[in-house]
């Protein structure tokens, strides 16, 4: 069994490509200027393989999975 | 600590104790004067003096910047890490409307270096940062340490680090970052307590909360808790303006009432409307509510408030909340560093829909505006965006009223000329 894990977001990198939102929309939505709102509770098993994508995705590497229990030193 | 040398200056009984004033006449540099009222700190030496910061703790001293952080929790992560820690002494008072550092800085230069010196001793630090936002307060602190250099060098290295009047430069990431050469703008990353000044652990404090210190240092944390509530001990600078005879920096017992705080500047209940409390990082209350509050931390969290930097701010009857709200969204909005997209984007858009409902945008304007502030808060690298909802969601609670005449007239019977809330 995984470690559980988070998504984490670097909002000083993030630059609202939004690519993450298309790929993971049961836990991330755009806001109305188009920035990611990721949901920090643990990332279901069944999404994690499309949590992974997002992250791959993200053209600045703003978006993150992390193990839960680090999530909170960003 | 406790025990105080008979020899050393008798500890002030009530208040005034920070805005005492010095008895010579040479000036607040005056070292010689400032001794009369003060004993000498004592001398940072290499690793913590657990002894001062028990003291403190014993004190209850709470941060005065803005965040009302223990002061001995502060103190203790400093003195844990491995390398020699760094003292910072945060003298950016980025609140507009907030007098109280500089009152300090320029009135008792004296009274801040000895706290900042108390600080160094307490976590064991061998360098002394003090960031500076105005030319008087940099003034004021290079002829007190000119006066020091003959009579009392201290055994730790003094700077003086000037930062822009922006509200972010009081930002502690931001001022470790401009200390360090940088912008002084956030960053993410550990907090300055593990790894702040060349990587160093490094203690942020706030003027006012050094010069407590001095005087917990001087006189001994039971002292300190003469004065004051249990949850909120000591005295406390505020920053009191707007419908008051008497606007300025008035010295208060913890856990005043904010209608004391309104008869001591010369206020009447019946000019005012409502309450700033806590500064453009605090809430408006309206005045039934907010005049028999407690200035504490737990008694303002009930009003969806802090103490902050201690602004108290009286808005007159007759004044338009409502535009001035969107003032200081507007202020805010342009206090971004621009480097999140929520804290870009989103500050700028409220600012906006508060324009808007100034001039009529009425309840589904007033309902956007509360998802924006849902949808912008936590999403920062800092808490500028936090407070800037913070303080609208407050404008739209409070002035609900003035909303609805604002729809059904396009504006209120306030002068549009007035503008009132002080802003840089």
């Amino acid at each position: 069994m995984p470690d559980p894990m988070t998504l984490t977001l670097d909002p000083i990198a993030c630059d609202g490509h939004g690519l993450c939102a298309d790929l993971l929309p049961e836990m991330i939505r755009l806001d109305d200027w188009g920035y990611p709102i990721v949901d920090r509770r643990e990332v279901p098993p069944q999404l994690m393989a499309h949590a992974q994508r997002a992250v791959t995705a993200c053209p600045v590497l703003a978006l993150r999975l992390r193990a839960a229990r680090r999530a909170r030193s960003v | 600590m406790a025990a105080v040398d008979p020899r050393t200056p008798e500890a002030p009984s009530g208040l005034p104790r920070l805005l005492a004033a010095t008895p010579a006449s040479n000036g607040p540099a005056d070292l010689a004067g400032h001794r009369t009222l003060m004993p000498a700190p004592p001398s940072p030496r290499r690793g913590a003096d657990r002894a001062l910061i028990d003291e403190v703790e014993r004190a209850g001293l709470l941060g005065r910047g803005g965040a009302g952080f223990p002061t001995a929790m502060k103190l203790r992560a400093v003195a844990s890490g491995r390398r020699r820690p760094v003292v910072v002494v945060n003298g950016a008072e980025s609140e507009p409307a907030s007098r109280k550092d500089l009152l300090l800085l320029t009135t008792r230069p004296h009274l801040v270096l000895d706290g900042a010196l108390a600080a160094a001793a307490a976590v064991g630090a061998d360098r002394i940062e003090i960031g500076l936002d105005t030319d008087e307060a940099a003034g004021a602190i290079e002829t007190a340490l000119a006066a020091r250099r003959g009579a009392e060098r201290p055994s730790a290295t003094v700077h003086i680090v000037r930062v822009p009047r922006r509200y972010l430069s009081g930002e502690e990431r931001s001022l470790v970052r401009a200390i360090g050469g940088g912008p002084a703008i956030p960053a993410l990353g550990p907090r300055p307590f593990e790894r702040g000044v060349d990587g160093r652990p490094t203690l942020v404090q706030n003027v006012e909360t050094l010069a407590h210190l001095a005087q917990i240092t001087a006189f001994g944390g039971d002292w300190f808790r003469e004065v004051g509530a249990d949850d909120e001990p000591g005295s406390r600078l505020v920053t009191v303006s707007g419908a008051v005879a008497r606007p300025g920096v008035f010295e208060v017992a913890g856990g005043t009432p904010v209608a004391n705080v309104l008869r001591a500047a010369g206020g009447r209940r019946d000019d005012v409307s409502a309450v700033l409390v806590g500064g453009y990082f605090g809430a408006w209350i309206d005045v039934e509510h907010a005049l028999p509050v407690r200035l504490t931390d737990g008694d303002l969290a009930a009003h969806g408030t802090a103490f902050g930097a201690g602004v108290i701010w009286f808005l007159p009857r007759g004044a338009c909340g409502l535009r001035e709200t969107e003032r200081v969204a507007s202020w805010f909005a342009g206090q971004t560093a621009d480097q999140c997209g929520p804290c870009v984007h989103g500050l700028a858009s409220i600012a906006g829909g508060l324009v808007s409902l100034v001039g009529g945008g009425g309840r589904d304007e007033a309902a956007r505006l509360r998802r924006w502030s849902d949808d912008v808060e936590g999403r920062g690298a800092c808490r500028l965006p936090d407070g800037a909802v913070r303080f609208v969601r407050s404008g739209l609670k409070v002035f609900g009223a003035d909303i609805e005449r604002h729809r059904i007239d396009g504006r209120c019977d306030a002068a549009l000329d007035q503008t009132l809330l002080p802003l840089y």
